[in-house]
């Protein structure tokens, strides 16, 4: 019969393996802080509900040093998903024509780095104009 | 040889399955000038060092597919790769990733010949056409729309540059999805809803989760990574509109 | 072949991808930097009155879920994920933390939100 005894390599560690993998892993790992930040949105909207007391609770724990590290990091980790997001983008868009020319990626990021910038500080100007 | 010859130290990653248990490195000393390819590196080595080392190679002009592998930890054509990027330093060549050695360099391309077959990777007309009715025509814009992903050459490097699909090899993987595309894409194919069958399972579009590499590694431009997610986007309006389409349904 | 049940999910990670995208740094920035250390905004910002009548208001509510909510669907979904590139072969278990997590967190906001009343 045959000799044939073809080899699997393993897989274990294989993100360490090159770093465009250790690029897409820490695209994936914003994820963690994503949801810790909503996690820390949510306590606050449960105790709005509960009332003033426990909302102030809520807030003089924003105000800790370590809720301010947290923040800094959440901030840092917001900003490279923007970066990732719009990064990605033209690979999960359908080729678009605009006059006769394929828009090119470059394009697509730029556009979508411009939208956030513009969205951001749309927000940061509406809550600036409410308080 | 000319007196500016170079000596460069080439690894081979060898697995010879009636001896070996596992893979194991093997350093071969080659005379080199600056126009040689790895794949002739490994051509001198065949041919004046080792007469065992087992490699794929055809056109050496990359076009073929037949000389992919994993040099220095990247997947790449050796043909179209050349010894001076790596003197002084030396080089390693393994064979591809995340596809079964069947020896030394050669890789198990089973499972990726498969599901090439698999997908009707041929123009399904939409309706029959008689031979009077003369040729399909095709505005450039139209032929746009696929004919990157026209220029495949079954190389594997893509497969080799997925780590979903080394995760998972049911994946149906990035290179095969791509040609998938090329045919659902074209204006002259109606084999779509056939095709998308697997398109839409887990083992389609969905076992993607847009690493890109498959797209920064191909030697021919084909962008597999925007084949297969920019598909997404059709697959999640299907699921959704499937029960309020005429014939949506489906399976 | 069988379908695959992703759209769901994806879309949900996709919409709050983008809306964390574009908004995200903002919001940041305003309830965990500037406001709670007093630049910028003025210290009343998210005082309880205001939050209160902000979460009173349609807009706001839907605005206050469909962050938390969409934030925790997107993670859920990339965690999900990550977690099987990192070689954890239990499927079952990790999609309902990953999902049953986003879930809960859906319906602990909403039905928060819905008992503020005007």
């Amino acid at each position: 019969m045959s000799n044939r005894r073809p080899y699997v390599r393993s897989m274990d560690g294989w993100w360490k393996r090159d770093p465009y993998f250790i690029r897409y892993m820490a695209r994936e790992v914003t994820a963690v802080f994503v949801a810790l930040y909503a996690i820390v949105l949510l306590f606050g909207l449960v105790r709005l509900g509960q009332g003033e007391a426990a909302f102030n609770g809520w807030l003089q724990y924003l105000k800790t040093p370590w809720m301010l590290v947290f923040h800094l990091i959440v901030l840092a980790v917001f900003c490279y998903h923007t970066w990732s997001w719009f990064n990605i983008m033209p690979k999960t868009m359908p080729i678009i024509f605009m006059g006769g020319k394929r828009l090119q990626p470059g394009t697509i990021t730029g556009t979508g780095l411009a939208a956030s910038v513009v969205a951001c500080l749309a927000v940061l100007f509406i809550v600036r104009g409410m308080s | 040889m000319a007196e500016n010859e170079k000596i460069i130290e080439i690894e081979v990653l060898r697995y010879r399955p009636e001896q070996d248990k596992e893979p194991v490195l093997q350093t071969y000393k080659v005379p080199f000038t600056d126009d040689m390819s790895v794949l002739q590196g490994l051509q001198y080595i065949k041919d004046y060092l080792d007469g065992t080392v087992s490699f794929r190679w055809s056109c050496r002009m990359a076009i073929c597919g037949s000389c992919g592998m994993m040099i220095d930890g990247k997947p790449k054509l050796s043909c179209k790769t050349f010894l001076r990027d790596y003197y002084p330093g030396g080089l390693r060549v393994e064979a591809l990733a995340h596809l079964p050695i069947e020896r030394d360099l050669v890789v198990d391309a089973t499972d990726f010949v498969t599901k090439l077959e698999s997908i009707k990777p041929y123009i399904i007309p939409k309706e029959p056409r008689a031979l009077e009715q003369g040729e399909y025509l095709q505005t450039p814009q139209q032929r746009d729309m696929y004919e990157q992903f026209s220029s495949c050459i079954n190389c594997m490097l893509c497969y080799a540059a997925c780590p979903q699909y080394g995760l998972n090899p049911k994946f149906t993987g990035p290179g095969i999805l791509a040609l998938m595309h090329r045919y659902n894409a074209d204006s002259r194919d109606g084999g779509q809803a056939e095709r998308n069958e697997l398109g839409y399972a887990d083992e389609g579009y969905w076992g993607c989760t847009a690493v890109g590499y498959c797209s920064e590694v191909c030697p021919k431009g084909v962008d597999p990574a925007n084949a297969i997610n920019q598909n997404k986007m059709n697959s999640a309006i299907n699921y959704f509109t499937r029960f309020v389409t005429p014939g949506g349904a489906g399976k | 072949m069988k379908r695959s049940n992703e759209p769901i999910f994806w879309s949900l990670f996709g919409a709050g991808g983008m809306l964390a995208a574009l908004i995200g740094p903002a919001l940041v920035f305003i309830t965990g930097i500037a406001v709670p250390f007093g630049f910028v905004f003025s210290p009343d910002t998210m005082s309880y009155a205001h939050m209160l009548a902000f979460s009173q208001s349609w807009a706001g509510k839907v605005f206050v879920l469909a962050v938390i909510a969409l934030f925790l669907w997107h993670a859920a979904h990339r965690i999900h994920i990550l977690l099987h590139d990192f070689g954890v072969h239990a499927v079952t278990a990790v999609r309902v933390l990953c999902y049953g997590g986003a879930f809960a967190g859906t319906v602990i906001a909403a039905y928060t939100l819905l008992m503020i009343k005007a």
